[in-house]
Parts: C-alpha cells; structure tokens; sequence
C-alpha cells in the first residue's frame, strides 16, 4: 500500500466564535479574518511539515486547490508542489488536483503539470476533481449546469496535449486553438499518472474505471461513512468487468497519533474540533447550486458534506463520537494500527491519503503525529496488498 | 403550493391524448391544428411542442380565449400555470411555455446561451402560429421577454414585464434568487412573509430538503435558468434594450426586496416610453395581487 501525507493548509487562526458569528468558512468568509504576517509562517510551516513527512518515509505528498476558504489557503496548489519538488527528492507529489472547468484556456494546466513532472523528476500525480459548487460556482462564476460539460471537454484537451505526437487544432464548446503544442511535454509516458477525487457520484465511478484511473474518495467524516460509496464503487468495478485491483482506489482519512488514547484526545481534540466546528462551517446556500449535482445523483440521495442539517450534526460532536464515527481515527499506535487496517482493508484502498496536520494543530504537534505515525503505524499497514502492483504510482517516485 | 400557483395540469383533456398533440405538432406546419389548442377558459391544456427536429421540446400550458399572450415564468414558479394566469385568460389566449431545462420541457443543454433561447422561443412562435403575440413575463421570465423583444423587435405587440432579471447596478444588486435557502428567500421574494399565499408556497414539496424527488424537481428548474444569469443575470441587455419598439408596461411590487425598485427606474430609462406602474407587494406581486395585477396588465394590453 502506499501512503501518502494530505494538506490542507488551512488557517488556524480564527475567532473562538467563528462559526456563531459567520455564516461560511467558504466564499464570502471575510478578509478582515485573515493575517498575511502570520499567513507567511503558516505557509512555511506546512511545507516543513510535508517535507518532513518524506524524511519520515512517507511514499507521497498531497496537495489540493481550494478558492475564497479559510481552511485551505491554495488556490494554487501547482505552486505549492513546485515548492515541493526543490526539497523532496523520493516522494510522489500527489496534486489533488486542478480543477480543469476553472482554466481557461485549460491548456494550462497541461502545461503547469508538464512542468511539475519534469522539475521533479516524474514524480507527480496529476489530479482532475470536478471542484466543488463552492470554488467553482461561487469563487470562480461557473455556471454550475455547465461544469461537467467544460472538465469533460478539457480532460479531452490535456490529454490530447500530452499525447498527440502532431501540432493540432482543437475546436471545443468552451475552448478553440488553432495551434496546441505544450512545451514541455511531461516525462512521465504516456502521461502521468491521473487520479480523480470524487463524491461519491455515480457517473464518476464509471467514467474514472473506464479511463483507467485512479478514483479518491475525499471525505472529512472517515471511512465508516465512507464504506458505502466505496462499496458502490467496487460494485461499478465488478460491473464494469474491470480488475478489482485495491491501487485503483485512494482514500482520505484524518488520523491522530499519540503514546495513548487518553493523550490523545487531550492533545488533539481541542484541533480536530476546530476542523469540524469552524473549517466545515459552510453556508448551505452554497452547499447546493441548482444543476451541479446530476438529477441521477440526487435522487441517489447521496448528500452534501455542508449546509444548515450537517452544521446541526457537527455541533453536537464530541471526542467519542469524533472516534465512535470514525471520523477520526485516533489514539495509541495500537488503536491506529487495527482500526487503519480495518479502514483500507474494508474499503479495498490502496492509496491511503491520511490528514495529519487537522485544523488548528500547531508544528510541533503536527511533526509529532507525522513521526509517531510513520515509526509506529505506517510499518504495519504497508504491506495489505502483496498480490497486486500499482500501475498508477509515478514512474519517478521511489517508493 | 397548488393553492397559489394554480392547479398540476394532467395532459390530455378535451379527448386529445398528449400523443395524439405531440405528432400533430410534429407534423405541424398547419397553424389550425397547433392554434386550436388555445381557446378554452378554465382548466388549461398541456403540450409537448419539438422545436428543432425534437432538440428542444418545450411544455406549454395554455387557455383562455382572445388576442395571443405568450407568459414567461420566474425561478420561483413551481407550476406553470396560476391564479393570475386564470385572470388573463378571461381576456386573452394565455400561453405559458416551462423553459427548457425546467420540468417537462427538454434541451436547454443544446443551447448556447441567451440569444440561443430567444432563438428558441422566436420558433415556439412560428409551431404555435403566434404572429404577434403580447409577451408577458416574471423575473427571469421577464428577462426572456425582454431579450426576445430586443431581438425580435416587430415580434410583440405589446410587452409586459414583471420585475424583470437582465440588468445589474453594483450598488444595488439583486438577491441571489437561486440560492437561497427557503426562510431567506421568503423575505426577499414576498412582501408579508407571513401572508396565506407566501405561507403556502414556502411549505411547497420542494421547500422540504428531505423530500429527495421534490428537491431534485426544484433543483432541476432553477438549473436550467441558471444556465442563462449564473453568476449574474446580465448578459449584456442593457446594451440591446434600445432595439425594442413594442409598447412596454414594467410592473413592480412597491416593496419589491428581491429586484429593488431601483431597477424598474432603471428599465425605465432604457426602454423608451416604458410605463410604470406599482401595486401593493413584493416581487411575487402577481401571486400577491393576481386579480390587481391581471387588471393593470389587461389594462395595458386592450
């Protein structure tokens, strides 16, 4: 298995009443909120943390693109992996990814992409969420009805970039080029590595299998809410006719290291719930624009992650329902150990992605989490899949 | 919601299967047939007009007898037929399209863009044998009025439009209509919150998140109107609104919350000879007020 360390970077220094005085973490969350002083040392403090995450032996870095949001302050993440590539030698970078209905022309991102995997030596994954209502309707202006269409259009156009041996003209719906011709061209052959995070929709499990990609559930409520979804993912594997090879799938899953389980909830708790009570905070208006989600998918009832119901849910968390949910899985190395085995084993994952720097957690305790994991945990989880190989790892990552 | 907006119109009354309407639209090109389908005052007739070899099919209720009168709906319009349509349809031959995209009408993912759909509604026209019909619409509705009659200049006799979407002042935008959720949309769409009609319509099927089929059909309508004013609903009028020469009424709630009344000040300036006039209520006036609203409307239209 591999595992890689996720970041959200987000900002760890909001009001003790944010989420009573504000309505969303997300969109119009005001400025008069946010500090660039202490946001300089945020950003470099997340950078060491993934940079230590690879000293310690983890197999990849994720990071991921959010727009107008207080918990996750990269509206680039092509930037922060190109930070990464010039202190990291070994790990993938995992970009999770760039949401292609946001770039006009979207030929830049073949390009940013292109580059990331030559600077670093073909180590990058390359990711293609759809991107939420909140950082595409509301941020960025897309009409939600449209967004599907334009990813789809523009998947076709990056890989075509990274692909077609010929200069080439591409006449699209939302975009027209005489000449696409990428310089540089990415290392990795064909191209890197595509991974797809993915809510649970339904349309998405089949269009990522019938591509051969990798799909990623990324969900903050853990993987007892996530065992559903994934199980209708398997379900459209099987269906599909398709391997039912664990590498195929990715999961995000928050997790917390200490020497015991009652240390754990006095050092994490006061972190995990400023995630859940304040970074999850989401105005429900822009939990549901009208014609993002397909009609097939809502009447499949899967749920938004936010709005006015989920608030009400999370306001009465405390830590032992945080652990009994599996939201979070914490604790000794011994409770980590056996209930992350439960979670890949259970949800057929062979790409861990496992949160560890959560809301309002300082370095110190950030580090901390990253080197108990990785000394106490990681050794016993790695080795769940031995009779399958990961055809979608990066050819230059040494892991 | 029945109870204000008007009765769900099954198809298929008069002892013509909706079938039998749709192949005879299809097969169209024989106004009579199409023209026909008007006429009755009461309970409104359902039909399925193909427009573009079946691309686009829109739904159009209608009834009523007299000169033709084309009605646009708003986001916020569960059904397509209403008290206030009974009222113009005492007077004129009412005909009220869904949007495509919305419930019962199909294709809105074929079109372009606003001038694609006054495209579409210009060969609505022709398949329904409206000439020159009067153009009658509400909030988004009224932007699609006033884009049709800005293009098609000579196609509407008269133009009625009621708080209309399609112009945007920084200093005073318009509630983001397609989003909110019910309680605040309740205060900016109706004058009393706590009246019967707005009382009836926030406790709508689709007002309920929990009742996952009303919920998919609200958020289908709005999505496809969304298409034509996400993230703001100008795309581009005020550049196109001199083109219109039918006499124009705007009609305007006085406490209008949700389209400000500056901006019936600002229509007035752009659309020459337009007139204006207020009633008692919010932006939902024509649901507020229908007999009053039908009366100023009717008024300005004979």
């Amino acid at each position: 298995m591999k595992i890689c360390m996720f970041h959200l970077m987000p900002y760890r220094f909001l009001p003790p009443d944010f989420e009573n005085r504000y309505r969303s973490v997300w969109v119009d969350v005001p400025h008069e909120l946010y500090d660039a002083q202490k946001t300089h040392g945020l950003y470099n403090e997340f950078l060491d943390e993934l940079e230590f995450a690879e000293r310690q032996g983890f197999d990849g870095l994720c990071v991921n693109e959010h727009h107008n949001n207080a918990y996750g302050l990269m509206p680039s993440p092509n930037l922060m992996a190109a930070a990464l590539t010039r202190r990291t030698s070994k790990a993938a970078i995992v970009v999770l990814g760039n949401s292609l209905a946001a770039y006009n022309p979207p030929i830049r991102v073949a390009e940013e992409f292109a580059m990331l995997d030559v600077l670093s030596g073909g180590r990058l994954v390359a990711g293609f969420p759809v991107g939420t209502p909140m950082d595409m309707n509301f941020a960025y202006g897309i009409d939600p009805s449209t967004v599907r269409d334009r990813y789809n259009e523009a998947h076709d156009l990056v890989i075509q970039a990274w692909t077609r041996p010929d200069v080439f003209a591409f006449n699209g719906r939302y975009t027209q080029a005489r000449y696409v011709n990428i310089w540089p061209q990415p290392l990795q052959k064909p191209h890197p590595p595509v991974w797809i995070p993915g809510g649970g929709s339904l349309e998405t499990f089949e269009w990522t299998a019938k591509r051969d990609y990798v799909y990623c559930y990324l969900s903050y409520y853990g993987y007892k809410r996530g065992k559903g979804i994934m199980d209708s993912f398997w379900q459209t594997i099987e269906g599909l006719g398709v391997e039912d090879n664990p590498y195929r799938a990715g999961f995000l899953q928050l997790v917390c290291v200490a020497d015991t389980d009652a240390e754990a909830e006095k050092l994490y708790f006061p972190h995990v719930h400023y995630f859940y009570q304040k970074c999850l905070n989401v105005w429900e208006g822009f939990a549901e624009p009208p014609g993002y989600r397909t009609p097939a998918t809502i009447r499949a009832g899967v749920r938004a992650q936010f709005g006015a119901k989920a608030k009400k849910i999370r306001a009465e968390l405390n830590w032992a329902k945080y652990m009994e949910n599996g939201y979070v899985i914490a604790g000794s190395p011994a409770t980590v150990r056996d209930q992350l085995l439960d979670c890949v084993k259970s949800l057929r994952i062979g790409h861990l992605m496992v949160l560890m720097q959560i809301g309002s957690m300082p370095k110190d305790l950030t580090l901390r989490n990253i080197e108990l994991f990785a000394r106490e945990v990681m050794p016993h989880v790695r080795d769940v899949w031995p009779a399958y190989s990961d055809r979608w790892w990066p050819a230059g990552a040494t892991a | 919601m029945a109870g204000v907006l008007g009765p769900l119109v099954a198809g298929g009354s008069d002892g013509v299967s909706r079938r039998e309407i749709d192949e005879r639209h299809g097969s169209a090109g024989s106004l009579g047939a199409v023209g026909g389908l008007g006429g009755h005052v009461g309970a409104p007739q359902e039909h399925f007009v193909p427009l573009r070899d079946g691309v686009v099919t829109l739904r159009v209720l209608s009834a009523g007898r007299g000169a033709p009168l084309v009605y646009f709906h708003s986001f916020h319009e569960v059904e397509p037929w209403s008290p206030f349509l009974d009222r113009l349809a005492e007077r004129f031959t009412v005909y009220a399209p869904v949007h495509p995209g919305a419930p019962g009408s199909s294709g809105v993912e074929t079109l372009d863009g606003v001038y694609d759909l006054t495209l579409a509604y210009d060969e609505l026209f022709d398949a329904l044998g409206l000439a020159n019909p009067h153009l009658v619409g509400h909030g988004f509705g009224g932007m699609a009025a006033a884009e049709t009659a800005a293009v098609f200049r000579r196609r509407p006799a008269r133009l009625v439009l009621v708080s209309p979407l399609g112009l945007w002042l920084d200093q005073t935008p318009s509630a983001d209509l397609l989003i909110l959720p019910v309680e605040e949309l309740l205060a900016a769409l109706w004058a009393d919150p706590s009246s019967p009609a707005a009382r009836a319509w926030a406790s709508a099927p689709d007002a309920d998140p929990d009742n996952v089929p009303a919920l998919a059909a609200s958020l289908q309508r709005r999505s496809a109107m969304a298409k034509f004013v996400w993230p703001i609903p100008d795309r581009g009028l005020a550049r196109r609104l001199h083109r219109i020469v039918a006499p124009t009424l705007l009609l305007w709630g006085e406490s209008d919350r949700a389209n400000p009344l500056v901006y019936a000040e600002e229509w007035q300036r752009r659309v020459k000879g337009a007139a204006l006039r207020l009633l008692p209520g919010g932006h939902m006036v024509i649901h507020e007020q229908p007999d009053a609203a039908a009366a100023a409307v009717t008024e300005f239209l004979t």
